[in-house]
């Protein structure tokens, strides 16, 4: 869509698949306030938002370059969503460090975490302050279609539906395993396929095109590795929060995959604005 | 939550609650006294078990109203560790009750001022206690265990109970050794169990050891505890829901340090609470308590857990009991307690009264966990994680008794005027929250006073 290059990029149509991520996390969100009454207040939301943006702006400031608020507020949004704390002071700190890991923690100019997910990862070794509640979605066939639908818009456009495709497929496969081996019945398994925690982790965390990958072949195993991270942490260690402690470890791994296995041309490098690679 | 499988009774964990009457007992504080009688048995099926949890350590005490013969009882637990002789004990029932009854969803009841007066609340409380037994076993082990596959670990007698450990190699071979022993496997157990040999989980096997009963003459059993370190923090529901005739409820009585504890694997919301219901229903709240829940449930579709209180130990408000003393929490395993004398909550004579302790609170919080199963809707068991969120919440229904002298000063006439706007604010809600017929809520509202002039 080469419209208008004067107007900034996110306004062309159709042009930045962040703003389908937007709409979508922020159904999402106001789903889970109106609907399933989640443990945050709209005074905790608003914290979050001015928190991130002013972080971004002071970022950007730094470094010169113009504010661009989709990224922070994608952010905010995805920790409204997930982020429970015991005092609001500890959401401030946890938009902060979202929003302070992008700049600070860089490998050859890509961050390195998933901003909402290091915040939480880093959060959650506070127990007295922050926790994430897993069951918060409730695990019911209709809403895992509705996420599905609606991540498809959104990783259709930043043609990352590789790695969530990917990353679902593996944990199916280790969940259906785990079932066949205990001898449990499929209702189980079928369950935990429809946990809106994983669906939302799949679709708007693992599958961050600034933090996957470059390559397709390094995205599916890293997607994979993940997973099989994520069962050892769940159903090893019994920690509920497997899925954010999996894909913190294992993302500083995403800047050595990229030197293994680099991109045919390095400047054709992810962009929001031009999302198509592979 | 439990198999209790033997001979025909126990549809696992089959420990029915009985809702207990509370004398009342006028207060002068803000919280006032308690009115409300519930005498009958509540929920049907429904077990209740204690949990007290700090870092892995976690202790689970299970009460049952088992009221067979003694020697019909059985319980199969699967535990996560092999357990010492220290690590199980006996509990008082009592101690139990009084932690369900301090816990319970309540009732408060308040009196509308005079509207010609400067407004002064006066205020009751009622308060909805559950009563509960525990369930016993029967027979020990055999030699033939080992040739099924079978380990017996250790073997007990605690309390009026025989207690077996048991690890096993396949679910098949435990299934018959159970059976041989007396236990009533139902069909389709054998596989659960193998689902938890595979699992690394070892069984717990309590039967009644008559002759120690009769040395202790209770008449009933009291509640087992269990204390093990590990990592899973979760409560094995899946053998009682085999061949279960219908849905069961369970009661969790979480006692943790930091906060709340919810499902990880299943939704937990708030029960409906703080809403004015007809003042008619004070005599019959566990009827309301037990058609809202049913209601409640129904409309979720059986698929969440429900909370019903979650509170700082410390202090109450209203206090539906007495506060359960530290020597009771401790015993409960709440051994995190510093002192374990009866305070900060020694409770006074007379009956319960209202306790209002400084918000700063105590270490212990309790989460109050209710939730109705079955197969179908809860094929995995119960895991839960404890949170940071100290917010108190109770399950709170409140009664406004109108003011009924004179009043005839301007004031009493709008007074009178608001009257039948809030009395059918109250039907409207009781039938919202019960699927009570609206007629008849509105007669027997009338018929109790509560009628616009």
């Amino acid at each position: 869509m080469r419209t208008n290059p004067s107007l900034p990029r996110f306004y062309r149509p159709g042009g930045d698949p962040r703003l389908y991520q937007i709409a979508t996390l922020s159904v999402l969100l106001a789903y889970g306030l109106a609907a399933l009454s989640f443990d945050q207040a709209p005074a905790h939301v608003a914290l979050l938002l001015s928190t991130a943006m002013a972080v971004e702006w002071f970022g950007r400031l730094i470094e010169g370059r113009p504010f661009d608020p989709l990224s922070p507020l994608i952010t905010a949004l995805s920790l409204s969503i997930l982020l429970r704390a015991s005092a609001p002071m500890y959401l401030a700190v946890g938009a902060l460090l979202a929003i302070a890991s992008k700049f600070l923690i860089r490998v050859n100019g890509k961050h390195v975490f998933n901003p909402a997910n290091f915040a939480i990862a880093v959060l959650l070794v506070c127990s007295d302050c922050a926790w994430v509640s897993p069951g918060q979605w409730g695990a019911t066939t209709a809403a895992a279609f509705a996420f599905a639908s609606m991540a498809g818009l959104v990783l259709g456009r930043a043609r990352r539906a590789d790695t969530a495709a990917a990353f679902l497929l593996v944990w199916a496969a280790i969940l259906l395993g785990r079932a066949v081996w205990l001898g449990d019945p499929l209702a189980i398994p079928l369950k935990q396929m429809q946990s809106g925690a994983m669906l939302l982790f799949a679709f708007f965390m693992i599958t961050d095109p600034r933090t996957t990958p470059d390559r397709r072949v390094a995205r599916l195993l890293y997607a994979a590795l993940v997973a099989c991270l994520a069962a050892w942490i769940q159903f090893v260690l019994w920690r509920p929060e497997a899925l954010i402690y999996a894909l913190f470890v294992a993302s500083p791994l995403v800047p050595m995959l990229d030197r293994v296995m680099p991109v045919a041309d390095p400047g054709r490098r992810f962009q929001w604005t031009r999302p198509v690679l592979d | 939550m439990f198999s209790t499988t033997f001979r025909r009774t126990l549809a696992a964990g089959a420990l029915a609650l009985a809702a207990a009457m509370v004398q009342a007992s006028p207060l002068e504080a803000f919280c006032g006294f308690y009115v409300a009688k519930a005498d009958a048995k509540l929920f049907n099926k429904a077990s209740k078990v204690v949990v007290a949890r700090h870092g892995e350590r976690t202790a689970v005490t299970m009460a049952s109203d088992y009221q067979g013969d003694p020697k019909e009882f059985g319980l199969v637990i699967p535990v996560p560790t092999v357990v010492t002789r220290d690590q199980i004990k006996v509990v008082d029932n009592a101690t139990v009750d009084h932690l369900d009854a301090y816990t319970a969803p309540r009732l408060v009841e308040y009196r509308d001022p005079d509207p010609c007066r400067r407004p002064e609340v006066a205020a009751f409380d009622g308060r909805l206690t559950m009563r509960m037994q525990a369930a016993g076993p029967a027979p020990a082990a055999r030699e033939r265990a080992k040739a099924l596959g079978v380990k017996i670990e250790a073997e007990y007698t605690v309390g009026e109970y025989d207690i077996v450990l048991l690890s096993a190699t396949q679910s098949d071979g435990l299934a018959t050794w159970l059976t041989e022993s007396g236990y009533k496997i139902p069909e389709g157990a054998a596989t659960v169990l193998g689902s938890y040999i595979k699992q690394g989980m070892r069984f717990f096997l309590a039967k009644v050891n008559l002759q120690e009963q009769a040395k202790s003459g209770a008449t009933y059993l009291r509640p087992i505890q269990v204390t093990y370190e590990t990592p899973k923090f979760m409560l094995p529901i899946r053998l009682g829901t085999v061949n279960a005739g219908g849905p069961q409820d369970m009661i969790v009585l979480m006692l943790t340090e930091k906060g709340r504890v919810e499902t990880t694997n299943y939704r937990t919301v708030r029960i409906p609470s703080n809403v004015e219901i007809p003042t008619y229903t004070k005599t019959d709240f566990g009827k309301v308590y037990t058609a809202m829940f049913d209601a409640q449930v129904k409309k979720d579709d059986m698929r969440l857990v429900y909370l019903e209180y979650a509170w700082d130990m410390g202090w109450c408000d209203p206090c539906a009991a007495d506060p359960v003393p530290n020597d009771k929490l401790v015993s409960l395993g709440a051994t995190w307690i510093k002192t374990a004398d009866a305070t900060p909550s020694s409770p006074q004579p007379g009956g319960p009264q209202l306790r209002r302790l400084p918000p700063g609170g105590s270490n212990v919080f309790a989460t109050r966990l209710h939730v109705r199963y079955d197969a179908k809707n809860f094929p995995e068991d119960l895991a839960f994680q404890e949170t940071a969120d100290r917010q108190n919440f109770q399950g709170r229904y409140i009664l406004r008794h109108p003011f009924t002298g004179d009043a005839t000063c301007p004031a009493g006439e709008d007074y009178r005027r608001s009257l039948s706007v809030r009395f059918d604010r109250e039907a409207a809600a009781l039938a919202n929250l019960t699927g009570w017929d609206m007629a008849d809520i509105k007669r027997r509202m009338a018929e109790g006073g509560q009628k616009a002039p």
